[in-house]
Formats: structure tokens, sequence, C-alpha cells
């Protein structure tokens, strides 16, 4: 089974067996955004705690299989801790990891490069890059970090 | 006498093929089924000898289009034991049909605080339509529960049906298997006076139907579950009824008369029948049911019930409690769909194990979601029989969920 192990490798199936910061804040103050995947039924929860452009707390719930719950796992380690414009950088190389590059047609300008991205250390979440060969998986692995870009949206249009 | 499924596979050129050196097990015919050769001969014959468009032309091959289309239609008309072909409605598929119901006679004969009935096994086609009718016009939706053996709790159906205009029921479950009793619940619909809608979507290609012995108001089906091609299903339904109907989408081929100042409808089916059908698929769903009448309804459905009985007892036997099955624990009124969850092991996450095994099962909620909330789980993989399949094809299913059970296991070792 040579081509699962490219999917789910060690690193993935740990994060999926012990995921990281599950959980709940108090809202308020934290911002709580709920993701879906209509296809497979998967939900992501997020707390999301953005103080003085920092995320600086952030927890999880909801379900979901393997690669979803093992990138919403990897993505709250990634990005907690870090200011709103690095956890949005992350997300944008990470969605480019996936084969997804934003476009600017008809869309909002992009606000980085390939270049701003290249340098961009991603570290474990490079272990999801199998996922890229499972197309239909691909929804399963961005589902936390659209749900993580739409919390921010949010937050950043509240007065 | 049971059926050749060697001989079966054979007229199914799809399953000949090998995915990383397994045999393909085709497990997922309760989602779309596996086309036999005659259906797809019957397709190219059709269109290399006798293809136009039906009901215009006068020219030789327009009439024999036209004539073929008709047969087409008397053939599933009566397959389903409908009175007349012009109760046997052409539609896209079993969804549109179910659409055409609550568009056509629901906006005509439910107000503000009618009741419509349910049961909380209901695929999405025979619940949202009834949704978007509740919210544009206030009727009320009730729900038949389900029991603890996953079939319906009938002890209230009294109760729910007070006042009801329309009961609207699967024939059998597309994730339980669970096979409904449709004359109960149409004597029950009777003395409430309401109408009864059944969809047939599962039971069809699995199981006699017989419209009549049902007395059912409404029936729908489509083709591609039963071995037919998709894009095209049909509404059976009362002439009566049919007659009272408003029509439902407007154009070409539904009318008798269009003037400047307005239209008269055609004589039925056609009135509902609006624009080009779906002429060559016609003439593939006649093919798949002369395919289903040579082997049998009678003969598909006892293979159908010792095949499921095989799986059900070798899913017990190698995962005892560690497997869920949501569904009947016999094959007593129960077809060959199995929803099964390992608890720690998410649907997705075991499809994609059986598929490097060339297993193919469906995972998800299987466009059932009222019921996996009732259930309390986001999704099941679903392994369904058909006539193609046979025990070689389950014991792969359970060596494969071996190796899922081995590749995900809480303990690594």
């Amino acid at each position: 089974m040579a081509g699962l192990e490219d999917l789910y490798r060690e690193i993935i199936l740990d994060h999926y067996r012990a995921p990281r910061n599950r959980g709940e804040l108090d809202v308020p103050p934290a911002h709580r955004v709920e993701g879906f995947n209509p296809l497979c039924g998967d939900e992501v929860v997020l707390y999301l705690d953005v103080e003085n452009g920092v995320v600086s707390d952030l927890k999880i719930a909801g379900q979901g299989c393997s690669i979803s719950q093992a990138s919403t796992s990897m993505m709250s380690a990634a990005v907690r801790g870090k200011p709103v414009t690095e956890a949005r950088t992350i997300t944008r190389a990470f969605k480019a990891l996936m084969s997804i590059h934003e476009s600017k047609i008809g869309g909002e300008e992009v606000g980085a490069t390939a270049d701003d991205l290249a340098g961009v250390r991603l570290g474990d979440l490079e272990a999801l890059q199998g996922v890229v060969k499972f197309p239909v998986r691909i929804k399963c692995a961005t589902l936390a970090w659209n749900t993580l870009v739409q919390g921010l949206d949010e937050i950043a249009a509240t007065p | 006498m049971g059926l050749d499924v060697p001989r079966i596979r054979a007229d199914f050129p799809l399953l000949g093929q090998e995915h990383n050196g397994h045999r393909l097990v085709y497990l997922d015919s309760a989602s779309s089924a596996q086309k036999p050769r005659s259906v797809m001969r019957a397709m190219d014959e059709f269109m290399e000898t006798s293809y136009a468009n039906v009901h215009r032309g006068v020219y030789a091959i327009a009439e024999a289009a036209t004539a073929r289309f008709e047969a087409a239609r008397a053939a599933v008309a009566e397959f389903i034991g409908a009175r007349e072909s012009a109760e046997l409605v052409f539609t896209r598929n079993a969804t549109e049909a179910i659409n055409l119901v609550a568009y056509s006679w629901g906006r005509a004969n439910l107000e503000r605080g009618d009741v419509v009935v349910l049961s909380e096994m209901e695929h999405h086609a025979n619940v949202v339509p009834w949704h978007m009718l509740a919210s544009e016009r206030g009727i009320e939706l009730r729900w038949i529960p389900i029991d603890a053996e996953y079939r319906l709790d009938l002890t209230n159906l009294e109760e729910l049906l007070r006042d009801a205009k329309l009961l609207a029921v699967t024939a059998m479950s597309n994730v339980l298997g669970t096979i409904t009793d449709i004359p109960v619940l149409v004597r029950a619909a009777r003395r409430a006076g309401a109408h009864i809608l059944v969809d047939a979507s599962q039971a069809a290609p699995h199981t006699t139907v017989d419209v009549q012995a049902w007395d059912a108001d409404f029936v729908v089906l489509t083709a591609h579950k039963m071995l037919g091609p998709s894009g095209i299903g049909a509404l059976w339904a009362r002439r009566d009824l049919l007659e009272a109907m408003p029509p439902f989408l407007g154009g070409g081929e539904m009318i008798r008369d269009v003037r400047k100042d307005g239209f008269t409808t055609n004589d039925l089916p056609w009135k509902f029948e609006a624009g080009t059908p779906a002429i060559t698929e016609a003439i593939g769903w006649h093919a798949a049911i002369d395919y289903l009448n040579d082997l049998g309804m009678d003969a598909i459905h006892d293979h159908e019930v010792t095949l499921t009985r095989y799986a059900l007892d070798a899913l017990r036997a190698e995962f005892g409690d560690r497997l869920t099955i949501y569904g009947p624990s016999t094959t007593e009124m129960r077809g060959g769909v199995i929803s099964f969850l390992f608890p720690t092991i998410h649907a997705h996450d075991v499809s994609q194990v059986l598929d490097e095994e060339a297993v193919c099962v469906r995972a998800g909620h299987h466009c059932a979601k009222p019921l996996m909330r009732v259930l309390k789980i986001p999704a099941t993989s679903r392994a369904s029989l058909y006539l193609y399949n046979d025990t070689d094809d389950v014991d792969a299913l359970i060596v494969a969920l071996t190796h899922v059970e081995k590749f995900f296991s809480l303990d690594p070792t």
C-alpha cells in the first residue's frame, strides 16, 4: 500500500490520534467560527483569540476524517502565537502546497507573491503534501485553513 | 434457481477491470449501478439507426424514434405495474420527479398549516423539496421516527398522520437497507385522508414494484440505479391526479396550443414533459428493464437476500462489537445496503484504504443528513450489493477492512 503511506504519513496519524489544542475558549472575548465540508459532513469549529494583531490563543472542536483532523491540529500548532499577517501567509503557503493558487482575477489582491511564499517554512505541514495525489481529499486538508481565514476576516471586520 | 453471477459479470465490461493488481469489487450500486453491455449496445444501435427527435418529424426515422421512445415508456410502466403508459411521466431523475409533485401538486393543494409527513430515513431528494414548500407555504413537516432496529416506528403513526395531506416515504432506505411496509403505510394514509408518495429509487432495482398493489398516489424511480443510464427517471401517478395537476415546466412538447394570450396543455403524460426528453436514455432504460426481467426480479431479490445474510454474518464474525452496523440485524424486510462504522475510524479513511484494494464503497452522509443527526454520527461507510456481486466481493471487503483496522489502530504495533 505504497500510495497510502504517501497520504497517511506518520506525523499525520500522530496528530490524528493526539490532536493538539482541542477544546473551547470563552466567547467573547474569543471568536467562534465554523467550517463545513458538505460532501462528507466534516465540521471544524475554531475559537480564536486575537490580541494586538497576534493569534494569542486558538482551540479546536468538531469532527472529521484523519486528514481534516490532522490538518486542523497542525494548523493550530503552526499559527498559535503568531501575528495575524504571518498566519495568513502560512495559510497561503499551505494552500500553494495543496496546489491551490489563488487567482487575482475578479478576486481581491493576493498580497503575497510566489517569492514571498518561498521563504515560508511549513515544517511538519509538508507531510500533508501527499494529499495532492488524492484530489477528493484536498478539501479535507484545507477545511481548517479556510475556516481560519474566515474567522480572521470576521475579526478584522468587527469594529 | 440462483443467479449465475460469473455469467452476469461477463455482461458488465467495467467489472472486468483490475486496480493495483486487485479485481475490481464494486459495492456502490446503491449510489449508481454498473451497466450491462446490452444497455450500451441498445443506445448505440438506436443512435446509429433511428435517432431523431420524438413527437415532431413525419419522416421515417422520426416515426421510429417516437415509437421506440414510447415503447420504453410502456416497458417502464409495465415494470412497475402501472395501468397505462399515460400515467408514466419521464423526468430527469427521481429527484426531479419529487420536485414535480411538490411544485405542481403541492402548490395546488397545500396551504398554510397543512401537514406533510416524512420519515427520518428519507434521502434529501424527499426532504428538501418539502422544506422549500414549507418555507414558501408555511406547511408543517412531521417525521416518522426510526426504532432501535432501524425500522420505522409506527407506534404513533395515526397521531402523526392526523390532518396530514401527504405522506412521502421511501420504499427502501439508501443508508440502512430497511424496506418499509408500503401497504401498511398506504392504508394508514388513506384512513387519515392523506395522499401518499413512495420513493422507489432504491427498491425498484431490487424488488418487484407494483404501484397498483401498493395503491399509492405517486411513485418515483430512477434509471441509473437499475442498470440504466443516468439522466432519466420517472414519476408514476394516478391519472385523475395528473389530470388535475397544473403543469410543471413550460415549453415545447407539453402544450396543445400556444397563442399570444396563453396556452393549453398537452395530453398525459406529455403535459409534464417540456422540451426534448432524454430519448437515447429512454432506449437504454428499456434495455435495462429487459435485462432485469430476463433474470427475474424474484431471483434477483433472493440472490441479494442470501448475499446480504452472508455479509452481515461475516462482518459480525470478523469484527464483532468493534464495528457498528447501522441497519436491521436480519434480512427480514431488508435490502443489500450495509452501512457500518468503526467508532474510531472515519468513513472517509475507511474508503481510502479500501480503494487501495479496488473495493469501491461509498463514504459520507449518503444524502440523508437528518438520519445522520438521528444516529448522532457524521458519516458511515456503505457497501451495497447487487445482482453482479458474490461472496468473493464480500470476502474482499472483509479482508480490506481488516487492513483498515490495522492501519488506523490507535495502538500502532
